[in-house]
C-alpha cells in the first residue's frame, strides 16, 4: 500500500513552490508600496516647494501675499519652544530614568511608575494640548506663551525620553557599578561619575530623537493656543509664538495655490531640520558603539 | 604618603565626612523621586482636568443625548450634542487606514523577518522607519493636495475634503508601526520551530504562514491594536484633509469630521473659555482619551497574557 504517490506529490510540490514564489513577490510589492509612497511624497514636496526656497523666505515674516511671506517668526518660535521644552524633558526624563534604574527597588511604586510611563507614551498628542491649555495657560496663568508651549512639549516627549534613557542606563554593565562600590564610592558617586558618562551618548541620542518628534508636533500647540499668524519674532519666554508646522498648516488650509507652494517650501525646511537632527543622532550612536568596542 | 592617608582615613574626619555625604545622598534620592513623580502627576492632571471640565459639560447635556443623538452642531445656533458623527468619522478614517496598513504592514513584516537577506533588511528597515518620523502635517499636505486630486480624477462624486484620502495617507503613516512590531514578534519565534517544519518538507510560504505567523500572533494582534489607537488619536492629517463636517455617514468620499479635528477646530476659533462650546472639547477629549487608553491596555494585556514563551 502506498501512502504517497510520487507523481501526485511532485505535481503538488511544483504548485506549492509556485504559490510560495507568488507570495514572495506580493510581499516585495507591499514593501515597495510603502517605500514608493515615501519617495512620491518627498518628490512632490520638493517639486512644489524647492523653487520658493531662498534666503528671503527664511528671514521674512508671514504676509497676506504668498510672494512676500516667510518663516522667520515660525523658525524662531520652534527654536525657542523645542529648545526649552527639550531641555526640560531632558532633565526630568534622565532624572526619572536614574531613579527607576539605579535607585528604585522593584517595589509597587516603581511598577506603578513604569506602567504609568508606558500608558503616557500612548496618549494622543492632542490630549497633551488640552492639558497644557488647562494647567499652564489657564491655571498657572502663563498665557499662550513660549513658556506654556515649552512645558506642554516637555510633558509630551517626557515618556519617550524616560524610556530611551532607561535603555541607555540598562546597557551600562553592572561590573562598572560594582567596581565603584568596591572602592567605597557612594551611590551618587557611582551614578554621576561612572554610570552617566558611560550612558551619556546613548541618552543624548534618545533625547535628540524625541526632540525631532516634537519639532513636527502641530496639534498640541494649536490646542494649547499658539497663534497661527505671527508677524514678529518671540522676544522672551512670555511672548506669544507660532511654530513651523503650525505655519505650514496655516498655509495649507488656504485655498490659493501660492500659499500651497510656500507651504511646500516650509515643509522642505522642516524635513531638512529633521534630517540634520537624525544624522547627529546616528553619528552619536555610531561613535558610542565604537567606544564600547574600544 | 602616610600623612595623606592619615588625613583621609582619620576616623573622626572620615565619619564626619560620611555623615555629611549620607545627608547629601538622601537629598539626591528625594530630588530624583520628586522628579519621577512628575509623570504620575501628569496622568493625574490629565484625568482630573478632563473629568472636571467634562462634568461641567454634562450638567448641561445629558450623557444619554451625548451618546445617542446623531447630530453634532455645538457651533451653530441650533445646538445638538451627539458625539456619534464624530465617532463614526474617526472610526471611518481609522479603519480605512488599517485596511491599508494591516495587509501591507504584515506582508512587509513577513518579508523582512522570513525572506529578506540581511543586507536588504538593514537597508529597508530604516527607510520604512522614516515614514513614521515624517511630521503629520506633511502627510496632511500630501493627502489634500496629491491624493485627493487623484481620487477626484477617478470619480467625480469624490469631494475635495474626504475621509478616503486621509485614510490612505494615514495607512502609510502607521504601516511602519505594524511592520516593525510584527517583525519583532516574528523574529522572537525560535529557529527550531522553523527547522522542524522544513524537516517535514514545508515550503517557505508554509513555514511563514502556518508556523511563524501563528506563533507570533499575540505580538501581531497587539501591533494592530496599537496602530488603530494611533490612527484614532492622529490629528493633523484629518484636520487638513478630511474636512470639518460632522456628518453621520459611512461614505469615505464626502467631508467628515473626527474627534481630534473637532478639538482643533474649536481651538482655532475664538470660543470664550467657560462657554458650553468650549466645554465640548473636554467631553470629546475624554471620549478620545478613554478609547485610546482602552485600546492601549488591551494591546498590553494581549502581549502579557497570550505570549508564547519558548525556552
Amino acid at each position: 500500500m502506498q501512502y504517497i504517490e510520487k507523481e501526485k506529490y511532485q505535481q503538488r510540490l511544483v504548485k506549492r513552490q509556485r504559490t510560495g514564489k507568488i507570495f514572495e513577490i506580493m510581499c516585495i510589492i507591499s514593501i515597495t508600496i510603502g517605500i514608493g509612497m515615501l519617495a512620491l511624497l518627498l518628490w512632490y514636496v520638493a517639486d512644489q516647494g524647492l523653487h520658493k526656497l531662498d534666503w528671503q523666505f527664511l528671514i521674512s515674516f508671514p504676509s497676506r501675499f504668498p510672494e512676500r511671506a516667510g518663516i522667520y517668526g515660525a523658525l524662531l518660535g520652534t527654536l525657542y519652544v523645542i529648545g526649552t521644552g527639550g531641555l526640560i524633558a531632558f532633565v526630568l526624563g534622565v532624572g526619572t530614568a536614574i531613579y527607576l534604574e539605579e535607585y528604585a527597588n522593584d517595589t509597587r511604586l516603581s511598577r506603578i511608575l513604569q506602567v504609568n510611563i508606558a500608558n503616557l507614551a500612548g496618549v494622543p498628542s492632542i490630549v497633551y494640548g488640552i492639558l497644557g491649555l488647562e494647567i499652564f495657560v489657564r491655571f498657572a496663568g502663563l498665557g499662550r506663551s513660549v513658556l506654556a508651549g515649552s512645558l506642554t512639549i516637555a510633558l509630551l516627549i517626557l515618556p519617550i525620553v524616560i524610556i530611551a534613557s532607561q535603555e541607555a542606563l540598562k546597557a551600562v554593565p553592572s561590573s562598572i557599578r560594582e567596581g565603584g562600590f568596591a572602592l567605597g564610592a557612594s551611590k551618587w558617586q557611582v551614578v554621576s561619575i561612572l554610570v552617566i558618562p558611560q550612558a551619556f551618548a546613548s541618552i543624548l541620542t534618545g533625547v535628540i530623537l524625541a526632540v525631532s518628534r516634537a519639532i513636527g508636533e502641530t496639534a498640541p500647540l494649536i490646542v494649547m493656543g499658539a497663534l497661527t499668524f505671527v508677524p514678529f519674532a518671540p522676544d522672551g519666554f512670555m511672548s506669544p509664538f507660532t511654530v513651523l508646522p503650525i505655519q505650514i498648516f496655516n498655509w495649507v488650509s488656504r485655498p490659493q495655490h501660492g500659499f500651497h507652494e510656500i507651504a511646500a517650501a516650509g515643509i522642505v525646511v522642516l524635513l531638512i531640520t529633521l534630517i540634520l537632527l537624525n544624522s547627529v543622532a546616528i553619528f552619536l550612536r555610531h561613535k558610542f558603539s565604537k567606544n564600547l568596542e574600544g | 604618603m602616610a600623612l595623606i592617608l592619615e588625613g583621609i582615613l582619620d576616623p573622626r574626619n572620615y565619619s564626619n565626612k560620611r555623615w555629611r555625604a549620607g545627608i547629601f545622598e538622601q537629598i539626591i534620592k528625594v530630588i530624583l523621586l520628586l522628579v519621577s513623580a512628575i509623570s504620575i502627576i501628569t496622568t493625574v492632571a490629565i484625568v482630573s482636568v478632563m473629568i472636571f471640565e467634562a462634568s461641567l459639560f454634562f450638567q448641561n447635556v445629558s450623557i444619554f443625548e451625548f451618546l445617542t443623538e446623531t447630530r453634532w452642531t455645538p457651533l451653530y445656533s441650533s445646538k445638538h450634542f451627539g458625539i456619534l458623527p464624530l465617532v463614526t468619522g474617526t472610526f471611518l478614517v481609522a479603519f480605512g487606514a488599517m485596511f491599508i496598513a494591516l495587509p501591507l504592514g504584515l506582508m512587509s513584516a513577513i518579508y523582512l523577518s522570513e525572506y529578506a537577506p540581511d543586507k536588504v533588511r538593514q537597508v529597508i528597515k530604516p527607510v520604512l522607519e522614516v515614514l513614521a518620523g515624517i511630521p503629520t502635517v506633511v502627510y496632511g499636505y500630501f493627502a489634500l493636495l496629491f491624493i485627493s486630486p487623484i481620487l477626484q480624477s477617478i470619480s467625480e462624486s469624490v469631494k475635495v475634503f474626504n475621509a478616503a484620502s486621509a485614510a490612505i495617507v494615514m495607512g502609510i503613516m502607521i504601516l511602519p508601526m505594524v511592520s516593525s512590531l510584527s517583525e519583532d514578534a516574528m523574529r522572537a519565534v525560535p529557529r527550531s520551530l522553523r527547522e522542524g517544519a522544513y524537516a517535514l518538507g514545508a515550503t517557505k510560504l508554509e513555514v511563514s504562514l502556518r508556523i511563524v505567523t501563528p506563533a507570533a500572533i499575540s505580538g501581531i494582534v497587539a501591533s494592530f491594536i496599537l496602530a488603530i489607537s494611533r490612527a484614532i488619536g492622529e490629528t493633523m492629517i484629518v484636520t487638513v484633509a478630511a474636512g470639518q463636517n460632522p456628518t453621520f455617514t459611512f461614505s469615505p468620499f464626502v467631508p467628515i469630521q473626527t474627534m481630534t479635528s473637532y478639538i482643533v477646530q474649536v481651538s482655532l476659533g475664538d470660543t470664550p473659555t467657560g462657554s458650553i462650546e468650549f466645554q465640548t472639547i473636554f467631553a470629546v477629549g475624554i471620549t478620545l482619551f478613554t478609547i485610546t487608553l482602552t485600546l492601549n491596555m488591551i494591546s498590553q494585556y494581549i502581549v502579557r497574557r497570550f505570549r508564547n514563551v519558548y525556552d
